[in-house]
């Protein structure tokens, strides 16, 4: 297969919003993908919109980038004008309403999520085309396809912090092994009263799943080695 | 109180020698004339009243609407020139609906508030726009609470726990029966409410609740006469 590095960058991906019990998780991959090619083996899909408010990106980076950037930059204009946070509501409205009047040239599946003092932790999908729905839990990107039946089953009602960021970690993990657009490392932030707080799981802190290899420390072998020798098989 | 503004009183583009803009003043002199408008915020919501001087007898019972409904949650009422305050209402219904599509949620009523001043406020820069003749009262319940604005003819907006404008402003603010009987006609009472009973949304006070009010209202007066 011809590699096209000049092909546009896509971020086949998955990404999770989860609400809890006093607010929310939000989770992602790590791989850009350039048709076969990893352009980005480490990104950051969870971008920040405000202090409280943050969105997952799917879909063509480049757009998911600029639908972002337009939000924040709204958003930092009526925080200021309202004197006192924005919601996730008005930040989930902001960014359907360029998905939406932009559907033809736009394709960018992103999931908003955050936490403010009126309505708590919330989560909002806005699928490609722009429809925009608040769910207990979205999942969304290329990986997602393997997880629908997975949340169906494992996901609940007013989980703790914990068990909500193991549940994220656990279903981007079995996602990455299934998807081959989606890989790397996964990140996750979690949002709520208390404020915000990243975190990175690496691929040798993730499970193994079925018939997967154990991850090698590969580079740095090699890199490491007197004589550096191609891998061996 | 008041003086002659000679030569400087002719435009609003004009300051005077101490700093005064004269036809903004003036503006304000159109509301004090008019009937009076109270707004009240309670533990619970806004009631606002206006007092609605009969001009002829030919006049339809609740004709000459002064309380509007802005949005669901929050109305306006009117003190001043009448023509003035229908263009007002029309840009506060706009700025609302506006606000909500691009928002996606009510307006709260302080973006509302500051969205009429400046409005009224823009109307005071430019020499080929004269200022608006009235006063407004703007209550609105939103997730803050019960809020009450009032916005005079300069574009100044204050928050209170009560206001009030037009003739009996003074006579309201200590609490005395607010309608000169020997001096005015008279008048017809229009209500409105916005609070956890009327499930914050912004209407007119029920009728056996307001005729109650009223009878209450002139016993009370009927009282202090007696004294």
């Amino acid at each position: 297969m011809d590699l096209d590095l000049s092909a546009p960058h896509s971020m086949g991906t998955t990404i999770i919003g989860v609400t809890y019990n006093g607010g929310v998780v939000l989770g992602a991959d790590s791989r850009t993908s350039t048709g076969v090619y990893v352009a980005n083996r480490a990104s950051d899909k969870i971008t920040q919109l405000t202090d409280n408010v943050y969105v997952c990106r799917s879909g063509s980076a480049a757009d998911s980038q600029i639908v972002s950037d337009y939000v924040r930059y709204f958003l930092h204009q009526h925080t200021i004008q309202l004197g006192q946070p924005a919601t996730v509501k008005v930040s989930a409205n902001l960014v359907r309403l360029l998905s939406y009047s932009n559907k033809n040239m736009l394709q960018t599946g992103l999931i908003v999520g955050g936490w403010d003092k009126y309505e708590g932790g919330k989560i909002y999908g806005i699928p490609l085309g722009g429809t925009i729905i608040e769910q207990p839990f979205a999942i969304g990107g290329s990986g997602s396809s393997y997880l629908y039946g997975f949340f169906d089953q494992a996901w609940k009602e007013g989980m703790t912090k914990d068990e909500a960021e193991q549940l994220v970690v656990k279903a981007v993990s079995l996602a990455i092994a299934r998807d081959g657009a989606s890989g790397g490392v996964v990140r996750t932030v979690i949002i709520n009263s208390e404020g915000v707080t990243r975190n990175f799981y690496p691929g040798d802190k993730l499970p193994l799943w079925h018939e997967e290899l154990e991850p090698q420390n590969s580079l740095l072998d090699i890199l490491n080695a007197s004589s550096p020798e191609p891998m061996n098989i | 109180m008041s003086s002659i503004g000679t030569g400087y009183d002719l435009s609003v583009t004009t300051f005077s020698p101490d700093g005064r803009v004269f036809q903004i003043e003036y503006a304000a002199k159109a509301v004090d004339n008019s009937g009076t408008v109270i707004g009240i915020k309670c533990k619970d919501g806004i009631v606002m009243g206006v007092e609605k001087l009969i001009a002829s007898k030919m006049m339809l019972p609740g004709s000459n609407r002064r309380i509007h409904s802005v949005h669901r949650h929050s109305g306006m009422a009117v003190a001043g020139l009448a023509a003035d305050g229908r263009q007002i209402v029309a840009r506060a219904k706009s700025e609302a609906t506006n606000y909500e599509s691009v928002y996606g949620e009510p307006i709260p009523v302080k973006e509302l508030a500051d969205r009429v001043a400046s409005y009224v406020h823009l109307c005071t820069l430019y020499w080929w726009l004269r200022p608006f003749g009235c006063g407004v009262i703007l209550g609105g319940y939103d997730r803050d609470g019960p809020q009450l604005y009032m916005v005079e003819p300069s574009g100044v907006s204050y928050r209170y726990f009560g206001a009030a404008i037009g003739k009996g402003r003074q006579a309201a603010k200590t609490i005395y029966g607010v309608h000169d009987e020997a001096k005015d006609k008279d008048f017809e009472l229009e209500m409105s409410w916005v609070c956890d009973e009327s499930n914050r949304q912004h209407q007119k006070v029920p009728d056996e609740l307001l005729q109650e009010a009223k009878a209450a209202a002139k016993a009370a007066l009927e009282e202090m006469d007696a004294d």
